[in-house]
């Protein structure tokens, strides 16, 4: 059973009366990177609040390596490893690049240091925020920031700010990667680099990626199998050349 | 944080102008040379000093606004002033009971902080001022109806009258403190969590940051100080009133920290010590119903600074004349446009966390990129 | 039949509630910020009552120039130091506005002096029903709030404005779109809250003879502690919340034994319903959207 990265059994949550999503199950392989598809208003987003406790699922189960994280907070899912991206930008806009980043970096053991430590400013504070700085530099390096590290996160072009939020999601160190939209708004050029990037980041972090997508030559560039979504129902759940080809995704995409 | 040599000082500036200030006037005090008056103003301003940097760690870096910041001043008066006269019966007015009273006013204000940090987890905004407002005003009505015995009741409370000559200087050696405590911080993996809530408590949500244990850490650390500041007052007075630490108190103590700049502590400190000194001049010029005169300039003040730095129309205005551009184009400072100090927030980009609908209303649409904000530092470039 | 009078008093006194309460959730609910300052617009409609009271002796003329005035004065108000920061943090919104709150009173004091005024709208005597004395001007305060309700509930559901201001505070954005003049529906909604608080100062002077500079303040904070009741940015919420205040006040201060800590217990109510029931009884609950 653990031998799933993700597993979601019958999940689903209804508002009042809507069945935002219901009965999906979703099984993702270690290292894999995985689609979610759908046209707009199918549930997609949902699952992902639902995956970060954003929302409480009212049916179902997932679990994380074999461990059930169902109805744990939003910081516990974080910290249990499941780290997200959000579909309109969610920077921290006050602070600069590298202080984002440093932020996702907050929860890391490596870098503990009580708030009283740092009230009065005892030798762990100096060591845990020189390291902290060191950590988020290499990250940022990954994503070609560095240079733009002591920049006001707002500051940044849209494409970057993309980027940012996917370095600061991995700065949790998480397991699970979930990427909400990452080449919304993006050219062709910076979403062919993007998707150098996202494989990069899963040798290079060791983490599995779910991701949801409306570029489709994204999808098929990237992934290998895809969930696809329709009125808060999963239509297909195969490889991609399949999903496509399924007359059933064709109508929900486009209609007869 | 390590940062380059070069720029290490600005870190530690307000400390020393604070030193250096406390010994002059100290070393003056000491040897006889000080005016009372201006000792017993020096006091206040150590107070106001100390209410104005420990508001400005809730309302500037946890986005938060409180209006009963008095409150907790009021309970720290309370208490450690009734500490105060009962130990000055037998150990009579020395150090010893100065810093028992201050722990203990202290103390207690740290726990209403995290009495009243609690709703904060669930309300935000204007719920959450208006619930500020609330316990302040419960604290005043609760201490005014205490029997003559135990806190004075309407009389208020008598408490002993520190040495003129060295209040002050403890006063301002309280205030070093708390410069270092709360800018230590802010300017640490914490206080960028407690600014990461601020920016965006969803994301900081999404990236583990504990939001409930970080607001309450605001809340207490702020309380905590303004409690040591009430405690200080009823040092510097021969009683506490209950009616002195209301709602308009409250107010004025959020005037200087706007005035200094959200998310300034030191900008916060100059406010408090002009207000300060402003308060007591215009006193003696200004009597009778005069006095309110100086209300009507705060009133205006706030209105206007708080008009023009926030007002979506006055934006191009703003960023050609203020004082960043100014300083440029004379040359005095080298400045890059695109790079700011860490923990300076600009208001109009801290996120709307009072309406939900506008939230709701900017999330609906996809954000057409920073380009459509436009770069608040942009024309400041091109001067 | 002391607990009647006490309930009819409390009734009346939840409905001047009522009243300010309505301004606050109206203005809550279309401008989406909490106008501070509304509760000084009750103490100008008191300083203007006295000014036309002593020249002209007539209470009617006295109330409608109050109206004029705080009409005049709110959509003023609105202009000159809320409109400029529509689209501006809210934050900065809630301070401009407790700067304009400060300025009013402080301006009143310069005109009028601290001392205390008093003012006699009417002398209308009491009524006496059986062992239940009343006196006529309470009756008379809780007779114009139900009128004032019924024709503020009407003006919403079946105007045009009335329901042009419904949509506005559903989705300013939506409502602009479908060609809503939002700037206008604003405007519109302050001078009805403004007339409202200028009746209130009448009615509360009709209670209590005392004009004071903070006249408005506490019955300000109050009705904004009703108004969260009720359920902010609800039209009946508000009445309901008003009412419910005005009784609690009223039978508090009747019991010695908590009587003087009626502002106390007051405001822990709004704590507890804020932790309970943030929405209130009536108020409709908003989800942030991720």
């Amino acid at each position: 059973m653990a031998e799933y990265v993700l597993e979601t059994k019958n999940l689903g949550i209804s508002f009042g009366g809507l069945k935002a999503a219901q009965n999906v199950n979703i099984s993702i392989e270690k290292g894999e990177i995985y689609g979610l598809i759908g046209p707009n208003g199918a549930g997609k987003t949902t699952i992902f609040n639902l995956l970060t406790g954003v929302y409480k699922p009212t049916t179902g189960t997932f679990m994380l390596n074999g461990e059930n994280l169902t109805g744990l907070s939003e910081q516990a899912i974080n910290r249990k490893g499941i780290a997200r991206t959000f579909q309109n930008i969610r920077l921290f806009n006050n602070m600069s690049v590298i202080r984002n980043v440093m932020v996702g970096l907050h929860n890391n053991p490596e870098f503990k240091c009580t708030a009283i430590e740092s009230m009065f400013r005892l030798p762990r504070h100096f060591a845990s925020e020189k390291a902290m700085r060191e950590r988020a530099k290499e990250i940022l390096r990954i994503f070609d920031l560095e240079e733009e590290r002591n920049n006001l996160a707002c500051n940044l072009p849209y494409g970057k700010q993309r980027k940012l939020e996917i370095a600061r999601a991995l700065a949790t160190s998480p397991k699970l990667l979930l990427l909400d939209e990452p080449a919304a708004g993006m050219n062709p050029n910076e979403t062919a680099e993007l998707m150098d990037t996202v494989r990069l980041i899963r040798d290079k972090f060791d983490v599995t990626v779910l991701l949801i997508e409306h570029d489709l030559k994204f999808v098929v560039g990237l992934c290998n199998r895809v969930t696809v979504l329709n009125f808060g129902t999963v239509l297909a759940q195969e490889s991609v050349a399949e999903a496509l080809s399924n007359p059933a995704v064709v109508e929900a995409y486009i209609g007869k | 944080m390590i940062r380059g040599k070069n720029i290490k000082w600005k870190d530690f500036i307000n400390y020393a102008v604070i030193a250096v200030v406390t010994i002059i006037f100290g070393s003056l005090s000491v040897t006889g040379n000080l005016a009372s008056s201006t000792q017993f103003l020096l006091e206040k301003m150590s107070i106001a000093i100390l209410m104005a940097i420990s508001l400005s760690l809730v309302v500037g870096f946890l986005g938060e606004l409180s209006l009963g910041h008095a409150g907790f001043m009021c309970v720290g008066a309370y208490l450690g002033g009734k500490v105060a006269a009962v130990l000055a019966q037998s150990m009579g007015n020395s150090i010893v009971t100065l810093i028992l009273s201050v722990l203990v006013g202290g103390a207690v204000a740290a726990v209403c902080g995290v009495v009243i940090g609690l709703p904060a987890l669930r309300l935000k905004g204007d719920y959450l001022a208006i619930v500020t407002l609330a316990f302040g005003e419960i604290v005043k009505s609760i201490f005014q109806n205490t029997s003559f015995e135990s806190f004075g009741g309407t009389l208020g409370l008598s408490t002993p009258r520190y040495d003129k000559k060295v209040l002050f200087i403890i006063g301002f050696v309280l205030v070093i403190i708390c410069l270092a405590v709360i800018q230590n911080l802010i300017r640490s993996k914490h206080g960028r969590a407690i600014t990461a809530i601020r920016d965006n408590e969803i994301a900081a949500k999404a990236m583990g940051i504990n939001v409930t244990k970080y607001k309450l850490l605001a809340f207490t650390v702020s309380a905590c100080f303004a409690g040591i500041g009430g405690v200080l007052y009823s040092w510097s007075n021969y009683t506490v009133q209950s009616s002195n630490f209301g709602y308009n108190y409250s107010i004025e103590i959020l005037v200087m920290v706007v005035l200094g700049g959200m998310g300034n502590i030191n900008g916060g400190i100059l406010a408090a010590t002009l207000i300060t000194y402003l308060n007591t001049t215009l006193a003696t010029v200004l009597t009778g119903d005069l006095a309110v005169l100086q209300n009507l300039v705060y009133a205006l003040i706030l209105i206007v600074i708080v008009i023009y730095n926030n007002s979506p129309a006055l934006k191009s205005f703003r960023e050609r004349y203020n004082l960043k551009a100014l300083l440029h184009k004379i040359k005095l400072v080298k400045h890059d446009p695109m790079r700011v100090k860490d923990d300076e927030a600009v208001w109009d980009r801290v996120p709307t966390k009072i309406a939900m609908d506008e939230i709701l209303s900017v999330d609906t649409k996809v954000r057409t990129s920073v380009a459509e904000k436009g770069d608040p530092y942009e024309s400041e470039g091109e001067d | 039949m002391d607990f009647i009078t006490t309930l009819i008093n409390g009734l009346s006194l939840g409905g001047i509630y009522a009243m300010i309460a309505l301004g606050y959730t109206m203005v809550y609910g279309i401008a989406k910020m909490l106008n501070f300052a509304h509760g000084d617009i009750i103490m100008v409609g008191g300083y203007t009552i006295f000014v036309v009271l002593g020249l002209s002796g007539n209470p009617i003329l006295a109330t409608v120039a109050a109206i004029i005035v705080c009409v005049v004065l709110g959509v003023t108000i609105e202009k000159i130091a809320y409109k400029p920061l529509r689209g501006a943090s809210p934050l900065a919104v809630l301070i401009t506005a407790i700067g304009v709150s400060y300025l009013l009173q402080s301006l009143a004091q310069i005109i009028f002096g601290s001392a205390q005024k008093i003012v006699i709208v009417a002398d209308m005597g009491t009524v006496t029903l059986g062992s239940v004395s009343i006196s006529v001007s309470t009756l008379v305060t809780l007779g114009c709030t139900v009128l004032v309700m019924v024709v503020l509930t009407l003006f919403v559901k079946f105007t045009k404005t009335g329901r042009a201001m419904v949509a506005v505070s559903e989705d300013r954005g939506a409502a602009q779109l479908m060609g809503i003049n939002v700037n206008r529906i604003i405007t519109i909604t302050f001078a009805i809250g403004s007339a409202l608080a200028a009746l209130a100062g009448l009615f509360y002077l009709m209670k209590s003879p005392g004009l004071t500079t903070t006249l408005g303040a506490m019955p300000g904070i109050k009705a904004f502690t009703a108004a969260v009741i009720g359920g902010i940015g609800s039209v009946p919420g508000a009445m309901l919340g008003g009412i419910l205040l005005g009784v609690v006040e009223c039978i508090s201060y009747k019991i010695t034994a908590i009587a003087p800590y009626t502002d106390a217990i007051e405001f822990s109510i709004l704590i507890i319903i804020l932790l309970v029931k943030p929405t209130g009884f009536l108020g409709k609950k908003r989800r942030e959207k991720v």
